[in-house]
This record gives structure tokens, C-alpha cells and sequence, in this order.
């Protein structure tokens, strides 16, 4: 599965844990993939966020949660808006955080990742958000880290970014208020995307009513049916009677070349225009995780039009990440 | 002997409350005053107060568990319910209500939440319960009800309706 162009090292072993993110009493100790966890991990998560999606109301955008702790935000693949936002929910929380673009520092002076956060530990960090091109990264990492220190997992390669899905499925739940009924299409390129993963977990786990995936054959995993979806290879019937779009962003820097024949082509096909929305329920949601190309994916009329709400998006994702991160330091308890 | 709390009329300790609240802002020369509950009991307790008391400012709820001084020993309590201050704390006289005052930590929490919606002229404390055994610098202003309890004895506020206090047994 992997690209010829993902980095040499192989230690990072597929991820199979998912009890690796639990305690002994089933609480988050780290949040690494939403495959595995139950819906009552995932409702909490999202209920949590609820009550901090009011703390942008104080004048002091700010509680004292998790005041002295230090956050270390790891990116081995650079990302401007989840990492500023993953910055903003640690500072919204009292936390201190630093950025590390590992890409352009020790990395590139030949230090191993192990002692990287080896490094960080002896500096007394907290915790440790971490985006890396490899699938399993994070994991690898939280298999590693003392005891008190927790692991989020920023996205990593093509196998998950759970905390996206989780911003997703809050914003879904605050427009729809729940799941049992919705029809969720996924629009795009599913084989690279580690967002596509853990939307779809996410979804099922939340017991929505179907989810489809909608893309041509090359952009599509191999173990796909797997997945728990639907496939479908053309809009217009896989638009039928849906209530949310969740279109993904094309990954050109991930493509070889010959998987799409062009980008005019793939907007013919399956782009969404306003034309195409009316395939889809009247009150149908349109979420994007961004970044947008602007006539590839959609257009920009569907992007800023009325069914959108990308910019929620982005605003829910700050407490999503203050709630994940709130509920996997609360592990951490004296004597607990 | 303690008192049986649950043969207490928690409504009509309210129903005195109402008016040493009015008294109070008379008193003080308080006009138009912004009430908010701590959730969940003192909230219960707030919404009874705030109609008695025909307050025309909506009703205000913190839940403070982001403010908790006890974070790192036990945690986040999951059932965190969104605070919701209408308008501005700014410049507003704050009559806060809870149902047990007892450590006055949760106070403390609440108080500090508060400023970090603006800087209020004044906050007045009423609570149905003083249980004693502070471990803060802190008093009531308004108070249903004193209870001398033993340390282990626990006291809180069941409701919405009816509204009962009860112990635990031990």
C-alpha cells in the first residue's frame, strides 16, 4: 500500500491498538484513531466540546483547565490550520505550547523520533500532538512516552486523523442533533485519505444510517468494502436522498500522475456544483476539511453557498481539540 | 442527633430566601441585578429564586468543572454542561446561587469564571445550604439553611421537582 515516495523508515508497524488508547477504566489516555472506541467514548468527546464552545464568549478566552501543563505539537508533514488550531485549543486551555516543525529541525540533523521525544520528556512536556507522513507514527510514539504523558495523533500518513473526524461528526451533530437517520456521502479521494478512515469509523460507531463513498475506481482502497460503506462511482446516484456531502480534498501531492486524467475531468465528474446539490436532499450539509480547490472539489458558490458550513468547521475544531485534549490529560489523575 | 434533611421543606426555606434577597438589594440599592445558578442544584435553586423574584435580566448557569482546583487528582467531570452568561458581566451587580456551601471551592471556581467574563460592580452569595467547614476565606451573604454535619456526612440537592435534600447513610 505504501507510496514509493513515503520516507524509508519502516519501524512504524500498522496500528492495531486501539486499547492502547484506554485505561483500565476505558477513559482516553491517548487519541489516536477513532476505529475501535465506542460511541460513548465518541458522544463524550463531542458533549465535552459542547460546553467548551462557550468559553469564546468570555472577554477572557481562556480556562484555567490545564493550567502548567506543556503541550508539544510534533509535525514531521506541515499543516498551517491544524496546527494553529491544535495551538489555539492549548492556549484556550491554559496550557503551554510549542510548535515544533521536525521537518526543518532535528530530523534533518539525523535524530531518531525516539530520541526526539526522549528529548522533549526530559524538558517535562505533557503531552505530545503529532502529525507525521507515516502511518502509525503516533502510535509508535504513544507505545513509547512515560507514563503520564498523552498522545494525540494529528493525522498520520493514510491511516487516520481522528480529531478532524471528530469536528466533523460535531459539526454534523450540531446541524442534524443526531445520527440513526442521516445518509452521509463521502466525495473524493478515499484512497489517500486518512480523514475518509476515521470519518467513516466514526460514523458507523455513531450508528449512522448509511454511509457512501463516492469516487472514481482509482481513487478507492482496495479493501474498501471492508469499510462498512457503500460505494457508489457516480454523483447523481450516489447524491440520492443524502443529507450531508463530505468532499475531500485531492491529494496531488500524494498522486503519482496517472490516477486521474485531468482536474477538468474530475470536476465534470464528480466536482460538486449547485446543479449537482439538487441530487441530494433540500436541507443537505456540504462540509469540506480544507484546504478547498476551488473548482476541483466544488464550487466556490457550493463552498460559500447557504448548505456549506466549512467555516464552522474550522470553529468547531478548536473545542473538539480542547475537549480531547481535556479528556486525555484527566487520565493522568494522582494515584488513579 | 442530626436532622432528618429530607423531611426539610426546601421550598419554603427558598420562599425566606426570596426575601432576605430582596431585602438585601434594597438594602444595598441594587437595581436590576443578574442572577446565575451553579450548575446543577444551585441552578435549580436560581430558577426558583429568579421567578419569585420577577428579575427582568435572564437567568445565568456556570458550570465550573473547567475551573476545578482538583483537575490533576480527579480528572474531568464528563458531565460538563456549557456556562451561559446572557449580556454583559461587565459593570453588573451578580447574585450568585448555589444549593451546599460547605469547603467553598466551588465558589472560589465560580468566582473566577466570572471575572473571566468582565468585572462585575458587585457579587452577592446565596445559598440554600451552609454546611460549615470551610477550608477558603469565604461567607454567604444569603442563607435558607445552617446544618451542623459530621465531616463524613455528605448533603446535596436532588431535583428539578420536586426539589429534596438528602445524605448519604453512613
Amino acid at each position: 500500500m505504501s507510496s514509493s515516495k513515503q520516507p524509508a523508515s519502516t519501524s512504524f508497524k500498522a496500528p492495531d491498538s486501539s486499547c492502547l488508547q484506554l485505561d483500565e477504566q476505558g477513559r482516553l489516555r491517548h487519541f489516536l484513531t477513532t476505529e475501535g472506541l465506542s460511541k460513548d467514548v465518541l458522544t463524550e468527546i463531542m458533549d465535552v466540546a459542547e460546553s467548551f464552545s462557550t468559553v469564546s464568549n468570555q472577554a477572557v478566552k481562556k480556562v484555567p483547565v490545564l493550567r502548567g501543563k506543556t503541550i508539544v505539537n510534533l509535525f514531521f508533514e506541515n499543516s498551517t490550520r491544524t496546527r494553529t488550531t491544535f495551538e489555539l485549543a492549548a492556549k484556550r486551555l491554559s496550557a503551554d505550547v510549542i510548535s515544533l516543525n521536525i521537518a526543518t529541525s532535528a530530523a534533518a540533523k539525523g535524530e531518531s523520533v525516539l530520541d526526539t521525544i526522549r528529548n522533549l520528556e526530559a524538558m517535562h512536556a505533557d503531552m505530545f500532538v503529532v502529525r507525521h507522513s507515516d502511518s502509525g507514527a503516533a502510535h509508535f510514539i504513544a507505545r513509547h512516552v512515560a507514563p503520564h504523558v498523552s498522545v494525540i495523533n494529528a493525522g498520520d500518513g493514510r491511516h487516520a486523523h481522528p480529531t478532524q473526524a471528530m469536528l466533523d461528526m460535531f459539526t454534523i451533530r450540531r446541524v442534524k442533533n443526531e445520527f440513526t437517520n442521516l445518509k452521509v456521502a463521502i466525495i473524493g479521494d478515499i484512497l489517500h485519505s486518512r480523514v475518509a478512515r476515521s470519518q467513516i469509523h466514526a460514523l458507523n460507531i455513531l450508528g449512522a444510517k448509511e454511509v457512501r463513498v463516492i469516487a472514481p475506481k482509482t481513487l478507492l482502497p482496495s479493501d474498501v468494502d471492508s469499510l462498512g460503506v457503500h460505494v457508489y462511482g457516480d454523483l447523481r446516484s450516489g447524491l440520492n436522498d443524502v443529507d450531508v456531502i463530505i468532499m475531500l480534498r485531492l491529494q496531488r501531492e500524494r498522486m503519482g500522475g496517472a490516477m486521474l486524467p485531468s482536474e477538468h475531468e474530475y470536476f465534470e465528474c464528480f466536482g460538486l456544483t449547485q446543479a449537482k446539490l439538487a441530487y441530494a436532499k433540500p436541507d443537505v450539509t456540504v462540509m469540506h476539511p480544507g484546504p478547498i480547490n476551488r473548482g476541483v472539489e466544488m464550487d466556490a458558490a457550493v463552498a460559500d453557498g447557504p448548505n456549506s458550513v466549512i467555516l464552522q468547521q474550522v470553529t468547531n475544531g478548536i473545542a473538539i481539540r480542547m475537549a480531547v485534549m481535556t479528556l486525555t490529560m484527566g487520565h493522568n489523575r494522582v494515584g488513579g | 442527633m442530626e436532622t432528618d434533611v429530607t423531611s426539610i421543606d426546601v421550598n419554603a426555606i427558598i420562599e425566606v430566601m426570596a426575601e432576605d434577597v430582596k431585602s438585601h438589594i434594597a438594602r444595598n440599592k441594587i437595581v436590576d441585578p443578574l442572577m446565575i445558578g451553579v450548575h446543577t442544584g444551585g441552578l435549580w435553586v436560581a430558577e426558583k429564586l429568579h421567578e419569585k423574584l420577577g428579575l427582568t435580566k435572564p437567568l445565568g448557569e456556570i458550570d465550573i468543572s473547567f475551573y476545578r482546583d482538583d483537575f490533576t487528582r480527579i480528572g474531568l467531570n464528563p458531565q460538563v454542561k456549557p456556562s451561559k452568561i446572557p449580556g454583559e458581566v461587565e459593570g453588573e451587580h451578580i447574585i450568585l446561587v448555589d444549593d451546599v456551601l460547605y469547603t467553598g471551592r466551588t465558589i472560589r471556581a465560580a468566582l473566577n469564571e466570572i471575572f473571566d467574563y468582565g468585572r462585575p460592580d458587585s457579587v452577592t452569595l446565596a445559598v440554600l445550604v451552609d454546611r460549615g467547614a470551610r477550608e477558603l476565606p469565604l461567607h454567604a451573604d444569603i442563607i435558607g439553611l445552617k446544618l451542623d454535619l459530621s465531616p463524613q456526612k455528605q448533603v446535596k440537592l436532588t431535583g428539578p421537582a420536586p426539589l429534596v435534600l438528602e445524605t448519604n447513610r453512613n
